[in-house]
Parts: C-alpha cells; structure tokens; sequence
C-alpha cells in the first residue's frame, strides 16, 4: 500500500477553540475554499480541558447570531470571590477593589470548553469544513525551498517493536498551501516549527503550568449556580506559585482544579499530590462533602503572556492559540484569545490566498487580541520574579492604578526546565496518603479520565538518551518525572533487584508536561496511534 | 451473494458509563459513541468474504438517530459497500424485537444470503436480536461464532462456537444468519484516505414509520445502578499473607 497525498487549500492542525475558529473563521470569508481540520482525539472534544471562566466576546465576533444558542453558555458568573490561603485551614478573602482588574469576572462565563469545542465542530462541519478527529498529524510538511506546505499522518496499525501488524494502515500526506497550526500548549509539531523557524527569535523563553482539573456532582444544598471562586496562596507555597479554583455551574456540578507553574524549584514537588491535598482546605472541602467525583484530567498551559509569544505567521502557515502562547495570563484564560488568535490567522490565510500584499504584524498589532496581552504582559513575570507577595503587588498597582499603562517591560529569561535545584539541597516532601473521600490516588484519578491506548504499539513517549533517567536525573534530582506526571507515567521499579525506568505509556494524559519540565530536556511528547488518549466529556 | 451486517452505535466501551441521578438511566449526554466492537468483528468478516469473492456486496444497516449515520459511514469507511440507515424520531426504545423485525424487513428486501451480525450489543447485552431474525425469517442460525467459512458450492456456512465442553462446529444453509464473537478476527482500521472516499458511497435514509412496524415497548426498563467497584483504587500486595490481612480487613472473608 501507498502513502496517499491529498491536497486542500488549507489544512489546520488541532481541533481546540483556535483551531476550530480559524477553520470556520475562513470558511466564512471565503466559502469556496478547502479547509480541512485534524484532530488527535477520538472526538472533538475529547481532548480538551479547561476551567473554564470563559469571555464571551470573541464567540460572539466569530458568530454575531449563533453564539447566543451555544449551549455551554448558560451559566453566567454571579458570585466572584477570591480568597488568599494562608495555610491549610486559614484564609483571607480579597476585597474585590484589591483583585487585579483581569479577575474581576462579571459578564463572563462558567462552560464546559470541551462542549464549546463540540459546538464549533458542527459549526465548522456546517459550514463545509472536513474534520477528521483521531488522526493526529504527526509531521510538518515542506518543499525544496523550506517553505511549510502541510502534514503527514502517522501510520496505524504498528506494533511494539515497530513492526507493521495485520491491521496495518499507512498514514497520508495532506498537502495545502497554508497550514495553521493549533495543537495547544507544546504542539509536538510547534515545538519543532518554532525550533526550525527560529520563531522564538528576541522571544523570551514560554512559561507553564500544569493545570488540574476535576467535575464533582454535589449536594444541592452545596450547590450555587455562577458562583466563580479562586484562590492564591496554600499549598502552593516555599517557591512553588499558582492558583486554585472551584466553579459551580450546571446540574449540581462543580469545576475544581488547581494550576502549578512549571518554574518551581523543588524536585520533590508533587503538583497531583498538592491538588489533591488542596480539595482539603475548608473554603474548598464545605462544597465537596457528600459529593462525588466524575472527571479528572490535566494539562499544561502556556502562560508565558506576550514576551514569550512566537511569530504566529511563517512561509506557508501560521501557529496560533496556545500553542503559540497567546493565553492572557493576567486573566488566567485563554480560550477567547485561541479563538481571536483563530480568527486573525484566517483573516492573514485567506489575505495571502487572494495574494493581497500584507503584513501579519500590522493585523495583530491592530488587534483587540494585541491590546488585552500588551496590557498584562509582565503578569506572571512580575509574579516568578518578585514573588507572590510584592509580585501580586506589582500587577496590583500596574493595573488597577497605571491601568496597565506603565513603560515597563518585566520579562522571565529562565526555562521551567533549569528551575530544578539539586535533590540534595531540597526538601523532601511528604504528602498524606488518599482518603479517597476527597483526596485519591493517581490509578482511580485516571480511570474518570477515560484514557486508553491501544495496547501493541511504539511507546509515544521518546528518549532521546536512555541512560539519563536512571542516571543523572536520579541522582542529581530523583528522577522528578516520577512526580510531575499528573497520569503516572514515569515510574522507577525494581526488577530482577535493579532499578528500571519504566514508561507507562498507555496511561498518559497528553499533558506535555514531561516534555516541558525534563531538566535534561531528554523526553520528547510524539502522537500515539490515532484516537489514543483521553476521554474527556464536558471538560 | 449479498451480506447485510446490522451495526449498532453504542456508549463507548472504553469510555464510563454514568448513570443520570435524575433519569436513573445511562448518561449519554455528551458521551463518546462508538460501533459495538462486536459488529467491527462483523464487518470484518463480511469485508473478507467481500474480497475472496464470495460475496457481490456488503450492506451496513443501523436504526436510530440522525447521529446513527456517523456510524454507518465508519462501516462504509472500513470497506462495506452501500449503507441502509433507519431514521427514527427522537431516541426510541426499541427492544430486540423490534429490532429484529425491522431487520427482518430489510433483509428479505434485500434478499439477502448471509447476515452477519455482533452476538450481542454493549450496552444493553441482550444477546437477541440475531435469534429472532433467525425465528422470524426461518433462516439457519449460529451464535457465539469464533471460526467461519464458506463452503465451495457456496451454499452453506461452517461455523465454530464455544461451549462449555470446548468447541463445537455446525455446518448452516444459507440463507442464514451468524452472530459473532470476539476471537473471530481483528477488525481494521478506517484509514484517512479511505474515510474520505466513503463520504460519496451510498447511504439511503428510511423512515422507521415508512416500514410499518409496531414498535410499542414490550419490556420496560425501570432503572440502572452503577456497580461502584471500580473507583477504588487498586492496591498491590507483595504476598499472599498480605492479601489475606487485607481481604479480612475488607471484611471480605
């Protein structure tokens, strides 16, 4: 059998919110055009997680008459509250007047961006858009003269050791003249594109967090619809920073998670235990009580803001949403700027397939999407490099009383990946075993995920040296993959009484996280056969 | 010969069933839906028989809703030939019986020699439909089939099935109908480029009321109830006298 090539006029990478809304984005400009759209998950919507206090305008820019029928946007936010957690049981409620503008959340939100997915999906599908989910594309496309000019599949139907099985199937080459790419926070293919393309050139380096997330169905009596709550502060505390958050929205069910920037220091740092333990805290447990757990799932996200955001446009293509970095981290959301970035990017695309003279810079500079990151673009930086307390200070006073108005550039050059201190200057952490009331395990923690791989195939996860886990990983950080993989992926067992590396591939949740926190740099995220990986429903 | 595989779109079995506190029913809001990985084993085997030249054509029918057709182009993408889809209104409760009238209906306007079919769905494991048609056409039967083949005259089937005792084999006239069991074969994938090219094969839409079958409920369903086990997490135990503390502990022994 062949490797068969199809062309398209545009070919899009990921079926998140950018993708999706660049694909319908063109669509409506130009009907006439091809746009097909890849998707790495079974379904539309199967991959994606988010909190998700949503923004709605950017929904209603791309679908000024559908938007109001999506039916995810029920709930808005009522309650807004934001609490500082001193400790494990104590707290300090911030007065609204004090929360940087970015959080107040009023005329926002609470979705399910997994729903949103779905709807743009048929959206898409509706207005002629081929979507194609469980097959993820596992390479870049180009030319003789460098120039981007689609994907390839990966081949189905191969075993362990590489062999083809009897089910065998070759992947394809979709070729097209313009290809967006929107895989999400550390697109396999991004990382590569941005590395190539030297897109990151004058950038600084992108920041992370690993975010958590579980749906709880609750009491009644527990339960208040639009209620939006964040926290900062416990248990993310001794150099580790982030931020909690519960929502409530429909049919009794509550959002809780928590985000753990990738810059901590701390190799023994657990970021599942630390979410687990958070569901702990009184201001978080009253709501969960009596409660039962239906999802779990995690993520990374790019959180780096507009200093560490690529060049979103290259010859032959365009990488937008996170997967460029575009999430606002002044707000902490970034599903409204995925789709704006969407939407820039089809406007660009269809600028050069009509090869209209113009400058993707000035569209993006003009932009509403430029506006918001400019304006909270030293957010987290100011927060990794000053600290909590004067960081959150800082952002205090740049946008509540400079109004995000002040000349001043605060940029993070450090990597998440050298954040790592040696294991012997850290302290080791201890954390209470699961009551599995409250807090669980990793093994029942993913079984709500409803990830599955198929079993016989290459492991996805690749090392580019085999003899780094167990040897300068262990023992300058005790191997800290073992503990910031939120799937349980990375473990080091005994057998015939030798210490082994052992990945187990099947579990993982396609966070990245590994592929972005390894100090050694030495794990790289590939795509597992089509359609593999989590099952998330309404996340 | 034309083969007819009945295909049913179900909860993904990878995926958790959750039972809607309200309904006391399955939740299938939002859930991810699949083929019954017994009518993959199906389709397979049709398709095989497709391509040794047994059979002239491959026809997938399904009964449901709009969302039904996604699973019929799945069959068509994998390689079946043509696709029969049975629309009905809303999500009904149809039940073997109807089901295998329905069935039954299509398969004589076919005139279809063999019926291939999963021995049971998923979701519900009835374990019927594939014996009423048989009851209902008069049509030769085997169930639980793990080995198939055709005879040269191609005028009859032998089938092995699993039983208690080992294996037993039975040779069927045709027409008959065969239900199929997990070992048979390894279904194939739906490649790329083939479900592109199955978007343009033909796929005819029927009214479920343009057949004219009763399908008042006969069974009613009063409630379901998750079984509970599996959020708890599993423990490894390093020895037997462990897993003896353990399970006294449990309360189990």
């Amino acid at each position: 059998m062949e490797r068969e090539s199809i062309e398209y006029d545009v070919v899009v990478v990921g079926g998140g919110p950018a993708g999706l809304a660049s694909a319908c984005k063109l669509k409506q400009l130009n009907p006439s055009l091809s746009v097909c759209l890849l998707e790495k998950g079974s379904e539309i919507g199967s991959h994606i997680i988010s909190g998700a206090v949503f923004e709605p305008k950017a929904l209603f820019d791309l679908f000024p008459e559908d938007a109001k029928d999506c039916p995810t946007l029920n709930n808005a936010v009522k309650g807004d509250d934001v609490y500082f957690l001193r400790s494990g049981s104590k707290k300090i409620k911030v007065p609204s007047w004090l929360t940087p503008k970015g959080l107040h959340n009023h005329g926002n939100y609470i979705i399910s961006l997994g729903e949103l997915c779905q709807w743009l999906g048929e959206k898409a599908m509706d207005l002629g858009v081929d979507i194609f989910p469980g097959f993820p594309a596992e390479n870049y496309l180009s030319d003789e003269s460098g120039r981007v000019c689609g994907i390839a599949t990966a081949d189905m139907g191969i075993d362990k050791q590489g062999n083809q099985k009897g089910t065998w199937a070759p992947g394809m080459n979709i070729l097209a003249k313009q290809t967006i790419f929107a895989e999400g926070a550390r697109g396999h293919i991004g990382k590569q594109l941005i590395k190539d393309l030297n897109l990151d050139a004058g950038k600084s380096p992108q920041h992370f967090a690993i975010g958590f997330k579980e749906i709880w169905e609750v009491e009644n009596d527990k339960h208040s619809e639009g209620d939006v709550l964040h926290t900062i502060g416990w248990p993310l505390t001794e150099g580790a920073s982030g931020g909690g958050y519960l929502y409530h929205f429909d049919k009794n069910r509550i959002a809780v998670g928590l985000i753990v920037d990738l810059n901590y220091a701390n190799p023994y740092q657990n970021p599942f235990k630390e979410f687990q333990q958070y569901k702990l805290h009184p201001v978080i447990k009253q709501y969960l009580e009596n409660g039962r757990r239906i999802s779990y799932g995690a993520r990374a996200i790019s959180k780096g803001g507009l200093h560490s955001l690529v060049k979103m446009d290259f010859d032959g293509g365009m990488i937008v949403g996170c997967n460029a970095g575009t999430l606002n981290p002044g707000k902490i959301k970034g599903s409204h700027c995925a789709l704006q970035s969407g939407m820039l990017a089809a406007e660009y695309v269809n600028k050069v397939l009509n090869e209209e003279v113009c400058d993707f810079d000035d569209i993006f500079k003009s932009s509403a999407l430029h506006k918001e990151l400019h304006q909270s673009r030293n957010f987290s930086s100011a927060l990794h490099k000053f600290g909590l307390y004067i960081g959150s200070a800082y952002n205090f006073i740049e946008s509540n009383i400079f109004r995000n108005k002040l000349p001043i550039n605060i940029k993070d050059e450090n990597k998440d990946s050298d954040a790592l201190k040696p294991s012997g200057h850290a302290k080791v952490k201890d954390y209470p075993a699961p009551d599995n009331e409250f807090t669980f395990d990793i093994t029942s923690s993913l079984f709500l995920s409803g990830t599955n791989h198929e079993e016989d195939q290459p492991i996805h996860l690749k090392l580019s040296d085999s003899a780094i886990p167990l040897g300068r990983n262990l023992s300058q950080y005790d191997e800290p993959a073992q503990r910031y993989c939120p799937a349980g992926v990375y473990e080091i067992v005994e057998k015939e009484g030798q210490d082994c590396f052992q990945i187990n591939a099947q579990n993982c949740l396609h966070c990245k996280t590994c592929d972005i926190k390894d100090p050694a740099q030495n794990i790289t995220w590939t795509p597992p056969e089509g359609g593999g990986g989590p099952n998330y429903i309404s996340m | 010969m034309k083969i007819i595989i009945p295909i049913k779109r179900v909860l993904d079995p990878y995926t958790q069933a959750r039972v809607d506190k309200q309904t006391q029913m399955v939740d299938l809001t939002n859930a991810k839906m699949a083929m019954n990985p017994f009518c993959e084993i199906a389709v397979e085997e049709a398709l095989k028989l497709k391509e040794s030249g047994a059979a002239s054509e491959t026809i997938a029918v399904s009964i449901g809703t709009d969302k039904t057709v996604d699973t019929l182009r799945t069959a068509l993408a994998m390689g079946v030939d043509r696709a029969i889809f049975i629309k009905t209104e809303g999500d009904l409760d149809l039940q073997p019986l109807h089901l295998g009238k329905i069935l039954a209906s299509i398969i004589k306007r076919e005139e279809a020699g063999l019926v291939i079919m999963g021995k049971q769905a998923v979701d519900n494991d009835n374990n019927q439909t594939g014996q009423i048609i048989s009851g209902l056409l008069g049509y030769s039967l085997g169930t639980f089939i793990s080995k198939f083949s055709l005879s040269d005259d191609a005028q009859s089937v032998e089938v092995s099935r699993e039983i208690d005792s080992g294996i037993e084999t039975r040779r069927l006239h045709l027409p008959a109908i065969v239900t199929v069991d997990l070992r048979l074969n390894e279904p194939r994938y739906a490649s790329l480029p083939n479900i592109m090219k199955a978007r343009s094969k033909p796929l005819e839409t029927l009214e479920l009321s343009s057949l004219d079958i009763d399908v008042t409920p006969r069974v009613k369903v009063i409630g379901v109830v998750e079984s509970g086990t599996k959020d708890r997490a599993a423990k490894q135990v390093s020895s037997a006298k462990e897993l003896l503390e353990e399970l006294t502990q449990m309360g189990v022994l």
